[in-house]
């Protein structure tokens, strides 16, 4: 135990001499929870739209009326015909055209289906069903307005109304969802890189060498590394625990301390994981490509964007071995729901085992004598 | 008197290059042994064999007593090495290295303190003890890193090129070093290109392509190849590689 304090204390001076240290630790994770989370959002805001009005008449104007209304569209350009408007589209600079049919009013006074035609810049699918089914809304909104006016109200067809009621995220504010999520990260890759660069550091500086010929133990040398960028780690969550509710004013519904309990079996996952990484390697150069490779797969797979549900069997049974997926999983649970242990104790018992598994591993790798 | 450093046939293979071929030597304890070759000849390799950096391929090897196949850490307690290159750590002060070097070693708190301070006087370096290593010159930095090899008072010390890139003024003060050790009963170990160096060993080996080619006395090798230098020895020895 005393050798790790020596090692701790050794650890401790170097990370803090290091100029890019405290960067690292407080304005990393700083930008990406404010960046990401505003900028990582399905939703669709100001669909920019072309108008192709070929009727021309109080009914049309009034359609249009309903879309420049909307918060979800914005009208960029009226076109006489569909050729000019395709070329918005076509350019990028519209997202979307609504083009009204010349016989619009008419049809409508004499009860025949009158005709629009929608047209979506759909390179991002989900995008662009979200702007399809936005539009529809505005269109049956519009219809709605037409049958009030068409049909006597004791002839109103009965109704069944719909009430939605969203539990744990009431305002299906999207930062509310991805907050918990992207804190995950940022304690991952924080951690992940900085223990998957420190042992390969010593090996280009040739400092490992001077270790190797000393009587430390694998377990005393792994130890005295893992634990500073833990404690970097955990306190790094606090913080950027701290941001979420100043800034975004995410809700914490659970309990405190199990959350950090999980986080520090999660972060010797993660910082194992790193060391080992930098165990196999000879250069920084190769650590940082393998954790990369690592990295980019768990975060993709892990349920921060997509959820996991929806997602093919074989991609399902991969995250049995994501730890980014358990923790994003249990965090939200925790932060928006307030589950308490027994609500994902499974999830806790594999991250535990995950930890054990990795850290042997971790110490096994380290290598003091050469083949 | 039982050898320090006992090998025996000792092998080291990297795939089809032999790096090391069947070496047979002792060392005795207190005696400044130089082991000397060319570049290439392959003196790091042995010396990472003896520290347990590196595996034998085969061979009997042992150190301080102990066999370096199953008892690699206990000989670790036991010696200390001085790599060919600087490997103490740069973005440390002189006295937070011998700290570390010393805590992982096993000292007391008090041992560090005193060592450090018996070290660095005798250095000279007490008024830079806080310097961090990055700042400090060569020389300074190559006597450091013979103190710090030496601070937990190991019987044998392995010093690989220690002397490499220091001025002549240095050098001579390091040796002085290497003989006030040797003299308090450490084993030197101790590779060199300076032939002039070599005069001042014990006993010196010479590698070539792998081989001991010439292990003796500086004097009594000067005798058997009745030439006038060390120099001249190393060079007709060398002169034959492949």
């Amino acid at each position: 135990m005393r050798t790790v304090i020596f090692i701790l204390q050794k650890e401790f001076r170097q990370i803090f001499r290091d100029k890019i240290m405290l960067p690292i630790i407080f304005i990393v994770p700083v930008v990406q929870l404010l960046i990401l989370s505003y900028t990582a959002t399905f939703e669709i805001k100001n669909t920019r739209i072309v108008i192709v009005d070929q009727d021309h008449s109080q009914a049309s104007r009034e359609l249009v009326f309903h879309f420049e209304s909307s918060s979800f569209f914005k009208v960029v350009a009226r076109q006489q015909n569909y050729q000019q408007a395709s070329e918005w589209l076509q350019n990028g600079d519209a997202d979307q055209l609504i083009v009204i049919e010349a016989d619009f009013e008419k049809k409508i006074k004499t009860n025949q289906p009158a005709k629009v035609l929608l047209v979506t810049d759909a390179i991002n699918g989900s995008a662009a069903s979200l702007m399809n089914a936005y539009a529809q809304q505005v269109i049956q909104g519009f219809n709605k307005n037409l049958l009030a006016e068409q049909i006597p109200l004791q002839n109103k067809p009965i109704q069944i109304k719909v009430e939605p009621l969203f539990w744990y995220n009431p305002k299906l504010n999207y930062i509310t969802y991805m907050v918990p999520g992207i804190l995950v990260l940022l304690v991952t890759i924080i951690g992940f890189f900085l223990s998957g660069m420190n042992i390969v550091k010593e090996k280009e500086m040739g400092t490992i060498e001077q270790i190797n010929v000393t009587p430390i133990k694998k377990w005393q040398f792994i130890t005295g590394k893992l634990l500073p960028f833990w404690l970097i780690a955990l306190f790094d969550l606090v913080f950027g625990l701290g941001i979420a509710k100043v800034v975004f004013n995410i809700p914490f519904l659970g309990s405190f301390p199990l959350l950090m309990g999980v986080a520090a079996v999660y972060l010797l996952v993660v910082l194992a994981m790193g060391l080992l990484v930098s165990n196999l390697s000879d250069t920084m150069q190769q650590s940082m490509f393998i954790s990369w490779f690592f990295l980019v797969i768990f975060i993709l797979m892990s349920g921060l964007f997509t959820p996991i549900e929806s997602m093919p069997e074989w991609a399902q049974w991969f995250n049995k071995i994501n730890p980014i997926a358990y923790f994003i999983t249990i965090n939200r649970m925790i932060m928006l729901k307030g589950s308490g242990f027994s609500d994902f104790s499974e999830s806790f018992y594999v991250l535990s085992a995950y930890a054990i598994l990795i850290l042997m591993l971790a110490v096994n790798r380290y290598k003091k004598v050469k083949a | 008197m039982k050898p320090v450093i006992e090998v025996e046939n000792l092998v080291k293979k990297f795939g089809n290059f032999v790096a090391n071929d069947s070496l047979t030597f002792s060392v005795f304890p207190g005696e400044i042994f130089g082991f000397l070759g060319a570049n290439g000849a392959g003196k790091t390799t042995t010396i990472k064999i003896l520290c347990g950096l590196s595996a034998p391929t085969s061979g009997k090897v042992s150190v301080a007593g102990y066999d370096v196949y199953r008892h690699s850490e206990l000989i670790k307690k036991n010696i200390g090495y001085m790599s060919q290159k600087f490997s103490l750590y740069e973005d440390l002060s002189i006295t937070e290295n011998f700290q570390f070097y010393g805590g992982i070693y096993g000292l007391s708190r008090n041992e560090i303190r005193e060592r450090t301070k018996a070290l660095l006087n005798r250095l000279d370096f007490l008024k830079a003890q806080n310097e961090v290593l990055r700042n400090i010159p060569q020389g300074w930095k190559q006597k450091l890193a013979f103190s710090v090899a030496v601070m937990h008072q190991p019987k044998v010390v392995f010093l690989d090129e220690p002397t490499g890139g220091v001025d002549p003024i240095t050098r001579r003060q390091f040796w002085e070093l290497i003989y006030e050790q040797a003299h308090n009963g450490t084993t030197i170990f101790v590779t060199t290109h300076y032939m002039d160096e070599a005069e001042y060993c014990g006993r010196v080996s010479i590698m070539v392509d792998g081989k001991i080619e010439a292990l003796d006395s500086p004097e009594k090798l000067k005798n058997q190849f009745a030439v006038n230098s060390m120099n001249d020895v190393f060079v007709k020895l060398a002169r034959a590689a492949k």
